[in-house]
């Protein structure tokens, strides 16, 4: 069996990517673009450890990157989650077109 | 000896009683501010009579020859080396004549106003203005510098403003006191122009160095001024005839004329002051503060002066000759008696016999001083006593008015030329310069004299005989001391005036000019042209009777277009009404209100389309936004994608 190549692994990556895009964009609930966003950051992360393992191999700053990311995501997953609770509490709904207040 | 401190004081004094009236009077003098300014002004009145004693009897000849004396010189503005703008006092003898006259007729209105405004509500500032005016027209006429001269010159023309437009109340005040402005800025555009041009080629703005560098043939500033040229016209000619034209305004010479007789708005003792004995002739004082230039290197410009001045004579006296607002008559026989002074000036030569013109329109304006502001105080005594300005609806106050009735007749003896009242000696002096000069000038001068005294013994005659008075309603007297007292004073000046030596004293060298009077042709025919005027108007208008009447629709044509002032300012409305406001006016406001403001209307609603259309991006929904967002990095990446494998 052929060994799987840095192609391969881009190929998932950017289906990740653009599968987390049409997610953020498309679905309505918060908390599924919350996810969606996740799915965005980890096809980063695949892609940091895919090149520092192809292209690099003797060095680790592309898993420090993805190491940070991951840690950040989660902070991130406590912010949003935070405000997706406020916005529940004052819209008694966490669908994002409720939120259209602010506008011109 | 001539000393600069007190001379300085004559205008000085006016301007101080300006500031404290037009700052404190109302609040503080309010029943005191005419005796300030009389007080004030007597002093400078005072001073004026012992400079004038000083310079004419003890320190002012030189060798026989009166000096121009620079009394004061004060740099105010220094350009270069060469040219400054100076404040100074320059005496020479028209200009220590024209203290006396002006100190003197502005102490005689400021006592006759004690009377006639009392009970105004403004008094103060009645007062205060006219003390501007005083101070202004001083400073004028004691100009060392061409400049000086100027700005004075615009002083006067603003207090003039501020005094017609006294009674701001009325409309047809405000429009006067605007129409006096607007014509008088007008010809001051053209005196600008000409000091400008002047004072570029012969490189100074003083009085004395200019006149002495371009009368002097060998000079380089006055070859240089007589070549250069302008559509064919020498450059020396076009100032002399701009610097004219600003006179002219001022003066109401034919055609700038027309904002003296509204100009009679203003209340009569203003109109005595400015627009009769001081003010409007600063024109011709202007001409004769040149006459040097004028005379000795300019002819062509002389002679514009001289057919203005007689024009302006004869159409005013016609004009006279129909009026029935008894000041409009003698805002008409004022602008005719200017235009006498100014053809007198024309006429003249500069050395010796030739210089009759000058010395006689000096003297004019002296003597005219004294019975016009006279003849306007007459005037206010009986606009006092009918409240009416119509002659048509006076006559026979003779009984009513005994003192403002012999005072008038003197005056309009003196106008007429009737000897041995004091405008017979000046009048007789100019008709002999133009007679010597030019013959077409001396004959309509002399048809002048005759309408003159027509018309003003037409006014003597309508107002204090005719008919009978009715006096209707409460009765008052003649008029409180305070007017009558200035009557008789400037009576006894318009009978003895003629007797002053003029020809000792103002000429156009400074030296004697020797004239012999002797009774010959000229003489004769003056005063029997003038006789022969008083007696058709006594036939006409001494009793009640349908001849006039009867006169006037027999020359019915010639006498609409004389009632109607000759149609000069339909013309002049026509002119701007039509041709100006039409033409220029109408595309400019077209161009202002489509091309201007069009722009920046495009340019705001453009912006505001856009802004309108772009606000619907901003739709509050993060969704949307993300997408944006999407496209621009995807676009961007693309965009670099281009670039680099390129």
């Amino acid at each position: 069996m052929e060994q799987i190549g840095l192609q391969h692994i881009l190929f998932v990556s950017i289906s990740l990517f653009f599968i987390g895009v049409y997610g953020f964009l498309t679905r309505r609930n918060l908390i599924t673009m919350l996810m969606s966003v996740e799915l965005i950051l980890n096809s980063v992360n695949l892609n940091f450890i895919a090149f520092n393992k192809y292209l690099w191999a003797g060095r680790l700053d592309g898993v420090f990157f993805a190491i940070f990311i991951i840690a950040i995501a989660a902070c991130e997953a406590a912010v949003a989650i935070a405000i997706i609770i406020n916005l529940y509490r004052s819209h008694k709904s966490i669908d994002v077109e409720s939120a259209a207040e602010m506008k011109y | 000896m001539l000393d600069a401190t007190y001379i300085a004081l004559i205008p000085l004094l006016p301007l101080a009683s300006f500031v404290i009236l037009g700052l404190f009077g109302r609040k503080y003098f309010k029943n005191f501010s005419g005796i300030i300014g009389t007080t004030s002004l007597f002093v400078s009145a005072l001073l004026s009579l012992v400079t004038a004693y000083q310079y004419f009897f003890v320190s002012g000849k030189l060798d026989g020859v009166y000096q121009k004396i620079i009394a004061l010189k004060y740099t105010w503005l220094q350009f270069s080396p060469n040219v400054s703008i100076d404040m100074g006092i320059l005496l020479d003898p028209i200009s220590v004549m024209m203290l006396v006259v002006v100190t003197f007729v502005s102490l005689m209105v400021h006592i006759y106003s004690l009377g006639y405004m009392k009970g105004e509500e403004r008094f103060p500032t009645f007062y205060a203005f006219l003390a501007l005016f005083t101070f202004s027209m001083l400073g004028l006429v004691v100009s060392s510098n061409i400049f000086q001269i100027y700005i004075f010159w615009e002083l006067v023309g603003v207090s003039s403003y501020l005094l017609i437009g006294y009674y701001y109340d009325r409309p047809s005040a405000v429009a006067a006191s605007k129409k006096a402005f607007i014509v008088t800025r007008f010809a001051d555009l053209g005196f600008l122009i000409g000091i400008l041009i002047l004072s570029f080629y012969a490189g100074t703005l003083d009085f004395n160095t200019l006149i002495e560098r371009l009368t002097n043939f060998e000079s380089s500033q006055l070859k240089e001024i007589a070549t250069a040229s302008f559509l064919g016209i020498s450059a020396l000619t076009w100032g002399l005839v701009l610097v004219f034209i600003g006179g002219a305004g001022k003066s109401a010479m034919f055609p700038l004329h027309i904002w003296l007789p509204d100009a009679m708005e203003g209340p009569t003792p203003v109109s005595a002051l400015i627009h009769a004995a001081t003010m409007v002739v600063a024109g011709v004082y202007l001409v004769a503060r040149l006459f040097p230039v004028f005379a000795l290197s300019c002819p062509a410009a002389l002679e514009v002066v001289a057919y203005v001045g007689v024009l302006s004579a004869l159409l005013a006296a016609l004009i006279a000759c129909t009026q029935t607002d008894i000041k409009r008559v003698l805002a008409y026989s004022t602008m005719s008696q200017i235009g006498y002074m100014m053809f007198a000036l024309g006429v003249s030569g500069y050395y010796g016999e030739d210089g009759t013109g000058y010395m006689a329109s000096m003297f004019h304006l002296f003597t005219h001083a004294f019975f016009k502001a006279l003849l306007f105080l007459g005037a206010g005594a009986v606009i006092h006593f009918v409240h009416t300005n119509e002659m048509t609806e006076m006559g026979g106050l003779r009984k009513y008015l005994p003192i403002t009735h012999i005072t008038f007749l003197i005056a309009c003896l003196a106008i007429a030329g009737v000897p041995p009242f004091a405008g017979f000696f000046s009048k007789e002096e100019i008709l002999v310069a133009a007679q010597h000069h030019n013959q077409l000038i001396y004959w309509i001068a002399l048809i002048t004299a005759g309408l003159t005294a027509f018309y003003m013994f037409r006014l003597y005659f309508s107002i204090f005989w005719n008919k009978e008075h009715h006096p209707h309603g409460e009765h008052h007297g003649e008029g409180p001391a305070t007017m009558m007292i200035p009557l008789i004073i400037l009576g006894i000046g318009a009978a003895l005036a003629g007797f002053v030596p003029f020809n000792k004293l103002v000429t156009a060298t400074g030296s004697i000019l020797e004239t012999e009077f002797h009774l010959n042709a000229t003489t004769i025919m003056a005063v029997s042209v003038g006789l022969a005027g008083i007696l058709i108007a006594m036939r006409l208008y001494k009793t009640q009777n349908d001849l006039p009447e009867r006169i006037s629709s027999s020359l019915k044509g010639l006498y609409r277009a004389s009632y109607r002032k000759f149609y000069i300012d339909e013309i002049y409305l026509f002119v701007t009404k039509k041709i100006i406001f039409n033409l220029i006016g109408r595309p400019a406001a077209w161009i202002d209100r489509n091309i201007v403001d069009g722009f920046m209307n495009l340019l705001g609603s453009s912006s505001q389309t856009i802004s309108e259309e772009i606000s619907v991006m901003q739709s509050g929904r993060v969704q949307q936004y993300a997408a944006y967002f999407f496209a621009g990095a995807m676009g961007l990446a693309l965009l670099f994608i281009y670039i680099w494998t390129k």
